[in-house]
């Protein structure tokens, strides 16, 4: 059973704040859907399991586009901004 | 006016060379079904207000002999493909004002063969969910009963055909969000092999699951599609399509996976349907050959694991400082938490918030990596099977479409829904839906079957689905 402290954890870690209520209706949720994808616990590995399609596919470094291109519609779409810049709030306490 | 019911891209490109009418004939007929159809229906979330500008574009290019087979097309988006100056919001909050950059690859595809984008279409929030009742701008409903849900998460994309809104549209598909919705809304819906249509400018979900795909009233104007949209493509690094392809065999053999029939949950009507599909199936010349999936059971877990590991991640970037929705809080942490609760809905936060877990540390290794090896183990199941035969077949679904508001409340219910169409997925195998009769109240509501192939053999899958239609090449039902 997962825990309401999990629940907390998991919101602190994935960044997103979670009321009480919320909190009571995910611990149900949550467990529920655990307890199905839980049976890949007990499930055999039998045979092989190398059945991967990995393949090299990086290109080499080359063809940009023109410098600048994208700038106003990009810096268009951000919650604040100031110039050409990204416009944050202090990160590092003073 | 137009008969615009039996339509198909073939037919409007033919009556568009003929001058029996033009792109602006089109559209306007269609603009009228959108907003006759559309209050009610809310398959559409904007009607772009160029229609017909872009439809006058198309009439210059078959007045000079320059149009392609798709020039003056009509198609609505799923509104997480991006077409570059447009709003592209993937039914969130978050991107509620968000205007795209720039193309998608399939877009830009698109643009250059000349189809009219009329407009963008309701989803599933992010793509998360099959009944498309987890838009953050309302419900779309089925056409063929608006107390049913038209499936999802491209629910948007098949109900504005369905309803007429639109000659042919696109979707996107993680789990079988364009085949589920076909198959409710009773038309035809294709998940290419992974990686055969570039998925840039396509807003991530699974990134190890989704393609885009399209969704048609008919079985060529899907094939029709995918050729314009395939290819191997510098923007998208997991894109690829071989240069030469198997040839459609003469004689298809059709692996049934029996154990699956059984299952509990497969509604009695749809099991009937599928057998007397199979029966048509074997009328028609293919040799049904019963196949064994090991390892199936275990799909839709990995499913349910793997999806929600690459959501958490996916979806990190949304955090109201680069782009989109922005709550203010007293620091830059608050910031984030308030946007993320604020921005998504309800749906989102719970995947999000699976994912974190199957990938913290001390979980990672029973849940994520294991999913992963079982992935590994069913994908072998089913090149072993696909090579005794061509095609696999199941029902799309296991249920017709269900009614609105039946399972919202039971998030793991929903999931369940998914058992016949996720193994394509994990498997990165192509599969199409197509309508194969009808079901549930009144005998009105649509039923689908699903055709699985090998890897890049989308050509088998057109060939023996058109073969089950009894379509023929100018895309008519005979």
């Amino acid at each position: 059973m997962i825990e309401r402290s999990e629940i907390e954890k998991l919101g602190i870690l994935s960044r997103i704040a979670l009321s009480e209520e919320e909190k009571d209706a995910f611990v149900k949720e949550i467990d529920s859907i655990l307890t199905y994808v839980g049976r890949v616990k007990d499930a055999p590995l039998s045979g092989s399991q190398s059945a991967s399609m990995v393949s090299d596919v990086f290109r080499e470094d080359g063809e940009p586009h023109e410098t600048g291109l994208f700038t106003e519609r990009i810096v268009t779409g951000m919650p604040s901004r100031e110039g050409n810049y990204l416009k944050v709030k202090k990160i590092l306490p003073s | 006016m137009i008969d615009i019911h039996n339509l198909t891209i073939r037919k409007a490109h033919n009556a568009m060379k003929r001058k029996e009418f033009s792109a602006l004939d089109l559209v306007k007929q269609y603009h009228a079904v959108i907003a006759e159809k559309n209050p009610s229906i809310h398959a559409l979330l904007e009607v772009f207000e160029d229609g017909e500008a872009q439809a006058l574009r198309a009439d210059t290019e078959f007045a000079g002999g320059t149009a392609t087979l798709l020039t003056g097309i009509p198609i609505v988006t799923k509104d997480n493909i991006l077409i570059e100056g447009r709003k592209a919001s993937a039914a969130s909050k978050i991107l509620e004002n968000f205007v795209a950059p720039y193309d998608s690859t399939a877009a830009a595809k698109l643009r250059k063969e000349g189809v009219i984008f009329l407009g963008r279409t309701n989803m599933d929030e992010f793509a998360m969910g099959g009944s498309t009742e987890n838009s953050a701008y309302g419900i779309t409903r089925n056409p063929h009963d608006i107390s049913k849900v038209p499936g999802g998460s491209s629910g948007g994309s098949a109900a504005a055909l369905v309803m007429g809104g639109t000659l042919v549209a696109l979707g996107s598909d993680t789990g079988g969000s364009v085949r589920q919705p076909a198959s409710f809304c009773g038309c035809v819906g294709l998940k290419p092999t992974y990686g055969a249509i570039s998925r840039h400018g396509l807003m991530a979900m699974g990134s190890s699951l989704d393609q885009i795909g399209p969704i048609t009233k008919t079985v060529e104007d899907a094939e029709i599609l995918f050729t314009a949209l395939h290819g191997t493509d510098a923007m998208d690094s997991t894109s690829f399509y071989p240069k030469e392809i198997k040839a459609v065999p003469q004689k298809f053999r059709v692996g049934v996976p029996r154990a699956m029939m059984n299952m509990e949950g497969l509604d009695s009507e749809v099991k009937k349907n599928f057998d007397e599909s199979i029966e048509k199936l074997s009328k028609l010349g293919c040799e049904i050959v019963d196949i064994e999936l090991p390892n199936i059971d275990n799909a839709l877990a990995v499913y349910y694991i793997v999806m929600p590991a690459e959501v958490s991640s996916n979806l990190a970037r949304f955090d109201g400082v680069k782009y989109g929705y922005h709550a203010e809080g007293k620091d830059l942490m608050e910031d984030y938490l308030h946007t993320r609760r604020e921005g998504f809905g309800p749906e989102v936060r719970r995947r999000i918030l699976l994912g974190t877990y199957v990938l913290s540390s001390g979980y990672y290794d029973a849940y994520y990596g294991k999913a992963n090896a079982l992935r590994n183990l069913i994908r072998k199941d089913f090149a072993d099977a696909l090579n005794q035969v061509d095609v696999i077949v199941t029902p799309t679904t296991p249920t017709p479409a269900f009614a609105i508001g039946e399972k919202s409340h039971d998030p793991l219910s929903m999931y369940l829904a998914d058992i016949f169409t996720v193994p394509a997925n994990i498997a990165g195998n192509p599969a199409i839906s197509v309508p194969s009769g009808f079901g549930g109240e009144g005998g009105r509501l649509p039923l689908g079957i699903q055709f699985f192939g090998r890897s890049y053999e989308e050509n088998a899958l057109f060939a023996i689905a058109k073969k089950f239609l009894g379509e023929d090449s100018d895309g008519e039902n005979s």
